[in-house]
């Protein structure tokens, strides 16, 4: 592995999205909603104002676990194929790199970018909070935006997947939109169903014990109890995170287990790739 | 660029062997058993119809597909082996249609490549100008013509000064004049000892200018040699073309009439005769016999394009 053919193809990504603007508009967006949902979330209770830490972590994790995975996908969907169907594949894989250094490198600069945005339009909000914020509330606040990050990755490396696996630009658009309905929409319904199919009559079953895990199994729900459980009186509001068992929710095994999410899929692209 | 090959040599080993070469897709045979060598300093010109295998024989000889069996070896090193990168640097490449980023200048287009090839992009100004890209290094390739950007896309194959040099037709979309600038560049290069294999479907094009051809057909070699080699074995007839003053027309069938020539046909004052190579200087020897009868004598030997139909029909 040579890191300065993987920091060339990395480089070129990262600054072909600051160029095109892509960075800023992302940004600008996050900016928008998190300052929004911070000082107008609770005007349907009357109030408008920066009311708590936990009240904006937890509406803006509902925003982002919609959001983010959208903009992953959106951004690397065509990594590889677009490459592939606009021809300029071919000239790429003729140059002094293998196809894991160019994957990979494609990889870490839309993460790059995308990572830029998260933080500088999550960061940008967060400083304008930090008057209000006290060290605690301070590092709720970035255990957020790093859990984000983390999520964006998960899903870019599931597009970046897709990107090798379609063989058409038209079809890896078409996977991107229905792994974002499975993970974002379906994934969590799927279990609440299973959990109700598997509860029978004394209300505890199969279903709550294998339950935690497979919310595993999808890196937006990881993310949500990341953000969740960090936040003591969160937890009663969300249902789905009390059946969750304390042990599981350690930050570190929820971290490796996005990691998880985000090694597996570049790993099969580049098996598939290299092929 | 330290190690330049030497001239052309018919005893030199090649620079790129190919050796029963074989892609097959399921029940296609894309390429189907080619062996071929190509000198050091050769400027060698591979011609097909559509389909004939040869995009697919030029992107196995850079490693971009796996062959599903034998071997091909650039100045001595497996294609896509432990070493690849070595041979890669070797190697510039033009693909047919070539695809640059839009959002790029020229030059910025020079310098991203010549850092995957690992040069310095100090002559990157120069190659532009090599190219008669200058005026237009800062003006990103959106705004580029068809034939600049083929023009950007071979600047970018000679990033290094690669000692060999695959172009998929080169040719594509340059006007006439631009055409005759690339192969002076061909000219140049070939001068330095650059071996280059290019393909192109405009076959009077390149029979003016490569050393050697190879015709593919069937995803198989048909024929390799020199034009003239081919010309030679495919046997094809010469074509007289005899200008003769009105009313002498029926002079030259008689006087041809014991010689094995084809048909004669007369049009528009000329007459036509065809021959085979054997009967050539006995027909002028007869022609320059009728004197001042004939007014103007054109010989014309068959073209490649026929010489490329005979071997690939």
């Amino acid at each position: 592995m040579e890191f300065a053919q993987v920091a060339t193809i990395a480089s070129k990504e990262f600054w072909d999205r600051i160029r095109n603007r892509w960075v800023l508009a992302v940004a600008l967006v996050f900016t928008a909603f998190a300052l929004s949902i911070a000082y107008f979330g609770a005007a349907q209770q009357g109030m408008v104002g920066f009311r708590s830490i936990e009240i904006t972590i937890a509406s803006l994790v509902s925003l982002v676990i919609y959001l983010i995975p959208l903009i992953a996908l959106l951004l690397g969907f065509d990594a590889i194929v677009g490459e592939r169907e606009r021809g300029s594949l071919d000239l790429l894989l003729s140059m002094p790199i293998t196809r894991v250094e160019l994957l990979l490198g494609k990889y870490l600069g839309l993460a790059a970018a995308l990572t830029f945005s998260t933080v500088a339009g999550f960061g940008l909000v967060g400083l304008v909070l930090s008057a209000q914020l006290d060290l605690a509330a301070l590092f709720h606040y970035f255990g957020f935006m790093a859990s984000s990050v983390l999520l964006g990755c998960a899903f870019l490396s599931l597009a970046v997947m897709l990107s090798v696996f379609a063989t058409e630009r038209t079809r890896a658009s078409g996977l991107a939109i229905a792994l974002w309905f499975f993970f974002v929409l379906v994934f969590d319904l799927l279990l609440l169903g299973a959990l109700v199919l598997g509860a029978g009559n004394s209300g505890v079953g199969w279903g709550s014990a294998i339950l935690p895990y497979l919310l595993l199994l999808n890196p937006a729900d990881v993310f949500r109890i990341l953000n969740i459980f960090n936040l003591e009186d969160m937890r009663t509001l969300y249902g789905l995170a009390t059946v969750f068992p304390p042990a599981l929710a350690q930050p570190w095994l929820l971290g490796a287990v996005m990691a998880a999410w985000i090694i597996s899929p570049l790993a099969l692209a580049a098996w598939r790739f290299r092929r | 660029m330290a190690n330049i090959s030497p001239v052309p040599n018919e005893a030199g080993a090649p620079v790129i062997a190919v050796r029963a070469i074989r892609k097959h897709y399921g029940v296609i045979h894309a390429v189907d058993g080619v062996d071929l060598d190509i000198r050091a300093g050769e400027l060698f010109g591979l011609i097909g119809h559509n389909g004939a295998g040869k995009s697919t024989l030029f992107k196995m000889m850079l490693g971009l597909i796996q062959p599903t069996a034998g071997e091909i070896r650039i100045d001595g090193a497996h294609v896509g082996g432990g070493n690849f990168r070595a041979v890669r640097r070797k190697i510039g490449y033009l693909p047919e249609n070539v695809i640059l980023y839009d959002n790029l200048t020229g030059l910025e287009t020079l310098r991203f490549f010549a850092r995957l090839k690992g040069v310095p992009s100090a002559h990157n100004g120069a190659v532009l100008e090599r190219v008669g890209l200058a005026h237009a290094a800062h003006r990103r390739v959106r705004e580029y013509s068809k034939g600049m950007r083929q023009r950007l896309g071979f600047a970018q194959a000679l990033l290094g000064s690669p000692q060999i040099l695959f172009l998929d037709e080169p040719t594509t979309g340059l006007d006439p004049k631009a055409i005759r600038g690339f192969y002076a560049i061909l000219r140049q290069l070939r001068s330095e000892g650059v071996t280059m294999v290019i393909t192109s479907h405009i076959l009077a094009e390149i029979q003016e200018r490569v050393d050697r051809l190879a015709i593919m057909a069937a995803g198989q070699v048909q024929a390799t040699g020199t034009v003239q080699t081919l010309r030679e074995q495919m046997d094809l007839p010469l074509c007289f073309s005899v200008r003769m003053a009105l009313g002498d027309l029926g002079t030259v069938r008689d006087a041809l009439g014991h010689l094995p020539v084809g048909a004669v046909e007369a049009r528009d004052g000329h007459v036509a005769v065809q021959c085979q190579r054997e009967a050539k200087m006995a027909v002028i020897a007869t022609l320059a016999s009728l004197g001042g009868k004939v007014l103007d004598l054109t010989v014309h030997e068959p073209s490649l394009e026929d010489v490329f139909f005979g071997f690939s029909d």
